[in-house]
């Protein structure tokens, strides 16, 4: 199978709205075993070894904070948080079929809320996508916040 | 609520218990600042953030915007943020270099990096005026005193006190060991710090530093799940290291017992006396080879068989040597704390070493993180819980002992609340200023 362009756009907004609506398992398996979700400290940041990310996960910590979410005494969730994701037009920056390599950049504005507490995340995600068995699959997926170096509360799910 | 003052703020410290004024009460705050930090020594920065002439580097000591900069002779000095003439914010990037002078960008007042004002535009509108008499002529105040140790800076607001030796005396041992796993005896910041905004009083996230019954509680969701989902992959061998730092959080109450806790005077102390959660961790391909021809095999084995778990400097930062970071609590409110944590470059180690603690530091000091979720969560039910009216006191009697004397060393169980109650005596202490003078005058 060869996504067109609208695949992959369709794609980025199917997974938006999948964590809007709290399918996080589901979330789960769009995933590559091996793919990695990154969330940059500093800005147009390069190293994320050496220097601390807001989020460097693989797939068993992604999966524990999934689970987590879930877990009968995690009290940060009670009540559990929502979240909204609005999401411009993803730019198709990577179509390479014969490589099974395609690139999406997006901007989003995340906002997230529990009991009377509301905040807005300005981002840039970049989702690198593959298809496997005939469906799209993220290989990785960077998230730039806007304002990466601000203190924050808690970010408890996942923009 | 009362009208606290110097004299009557310390009552609200009574051995066992504490009065909920202490994280609730603005007015207590303002003693705070007005007393409390400036009386003691308070953590600035690390002299990496400002290698070369001119660097300079912006933070805050509570709400006193700071600047730490390196001068033209090489030394670190530590200035107010604040022009002499009307009172404008010098420097506003986190950070950066200035060159030879700090320059205001409302009238141009001029000042060296020591602070001493340089030039005045038309300077001759002050011809016949006493500004050379006064504070303000003189140029950016600098604090009343500095103190680099072994990178780490530190300043004494107050002109007058105690001395740093005196201030943190053996309790530096924790520092020592964290540079000495260095290979070349020295660190590096490794990179900005990871900030978080805590809405509660900074002492709770201080005393949470040796609290060591709350971790299989409060992480239950996130060490327990880590744990729970391991055990169902089978429990492959070998752990991942994001396996190994966060399982331990999950070791039972003997275990932390066991740890052992070590308090000294004026307020320090630290968890993990005989090891610590921080114990079994891999050992990194090259590391022990890189110390062993530093310092010799016994005392490189020396230096990294002690594992300290958290060692709290009061009044309000803590220490992991093992992992090489440094969380300060910066207080900003009675309900507001602006958390920021480090991680340092062991310089000489391998790479390897450093994105351990930089993978540490993301995993449980993160506004993302699910373990700081747990903490965050606790810290605010009881910012919120604490405006209760039905209870008026905070108690903190586990293991407490009549006529604790915290002027001396000790080591005990654990589990034990003393290095909390040794914070509040150092608390109560420097609150007044008084008791500490004629002693740094002694150590002097």
């Amino acid at each position: 199978m060869t996504p067109s362009r609208d695949d992959l756009i369709d794609f980025i907004y199917a997974e938006a709205r999948m964590l809007d609506e709290g399918h996080f398992s589901q979330w789960l398996d769009l995933w590559q075993p091996d793919g990695i979700y990154w969330m940059p400290l500093d800005y147009k940041q390069t190293d994320p070894d050496c220097i601390t990310s807001l989020l460097y996960e693989d797939q068993f910590m992604l999966r524990l904070r999934v689970e987590r979410l879930e877990g009968a005494r995690t009290f940060s969730q009670k009540p559990k948080s929502r979240c909204h994701h609005v999401i411009q037009r993803p730019f198709v920056d990577v179509f390479e079929p014969e490589e099974n390599r395609y690139q999406t950049n997006t901007s989003m504005h995340y906002v997230e809320t529990r009991l009377d507490e509301q905040f807005l995340l300005a981002l840039t995600a970049v989702h690198d996508l593959t298809v496997v068995d005939g469906a799209l699959r993220i290989a990785n997926k960077r998230v730039d916040l806007l304002n990466s170096d601000a203190a924050f509360g808690n970010i408890q799910l996942l923009p | 609520m009362p009208a606290y003052t110097q004299e009557n703020v310390t009552d609200l410290v009574q051995g066992h218990r504490v009065h909920r004024d202490l994280y609730t009460s603005p007015e207590v705050y303002r003693l705070e600042t007005q007393h409390l930090f400036r009386n003691v020594w308070m953590f600035v920065g690390h002299d990496s953030q400002t290698p070369n002439k001119g660097d300079y580097f912006t933070t805050q000591i509570a709400d006193q915007p700071i600047i730490q900069v390196r001068h033209s002779d090489g030394e670190i000095h530590v200035l107010y943020n604040r022009c002499p003439h009307k009172g404008t914010k010098i420097a506003i990037d986190r950070e950066g270099n200035t060159g030879k002078f700090f320059r205001c960008p409302y009238h141009a007042w001029s000042f060296k990096t020591d602070g001493c004002l340089l030039a005045i535009p038309l300077k001759k509108g002050y011809d016949g005026t006493t500004l050379k008499e006064t504070e303000n002529g003189k140029g950016m105040k600098a604090v009343g005193a500095v103190h680099n140790y072994r990178g780490f800076v530190f300043a004494r607001l107050a002109d007058e006190g105690i001395s740093f030796e005196e201030f943190f005396g053996d309790s530096l041992s924790s520092i020592d060991n964290m540079v000495d796993r260095a290979p070349e005896g020295r660190m590096e910041v490794a990179g900005p710090p990871l900030r978080y905004m805590h809405k509660c009083n900074w002492k709770m996230l201080v005393e949470n530093q040796t609290d060591t019954c709350h971790p299989m509680v409060a992480h239950e969701s996130s060490a327990g799940t880590a744990v729970k989902i391991w055990d169902e992959l089978g429990n492959p061998e070998p752990r991942p290291a994001a396996m190994q730092i966060i399982a331990p959080f999950m070791s039972a109450y003997d275990f932390f017992e066991g740890m052992g806790i070590r308090t000294w005077p004026n307020g320090h102390g630290h968890t993990g006396v005989q090891g610590s959660i921080h114990s079994d961790y891999d050992s990194i391909p090259g590391y022990f080879d890189a110390m062993t021809e530093a310092y010799g095999a016994d005392m490189a084995r020396a230096i990294l068989d002690e594992n300290r778990h958290n060692t709290v400097y009061f009044p309000n930062i803590m220490v992991k040597a093992p992992l090489g970071q440094l969380r300060n609590f910066i207080p900003m409110g009675a309900d507001k704390t602006l958390v920021e944590s480090y991680v340092y470059r062991p310089v000489g180690a391998p790479d390897a070493l450093v994105a351990r603690s930089a993978m540490y530091n993301r995993m449980i000091n993160a506004p993302t993180s699910i373990v700081g979720h747990d903490d965050l969560e606790m810290y605010e039910r009881a910012q919120e819980g604490l405006m209760s009216e039905g209870l008026e006191w905070v108690n903190v009697q586990r293991l407490y002992q009549e006529d604790e004397d915290f002027d001396v060393e000790a080591v005990e169980n654990g589990t034990t609340e003393r290095q909390m109650r040794n914070q509040f005596n150092a608390w109560a202490k420097f609150m007044t200023p008084q008791p500490s003078v004629p002693n740094a005058e002694a150590a002097e």
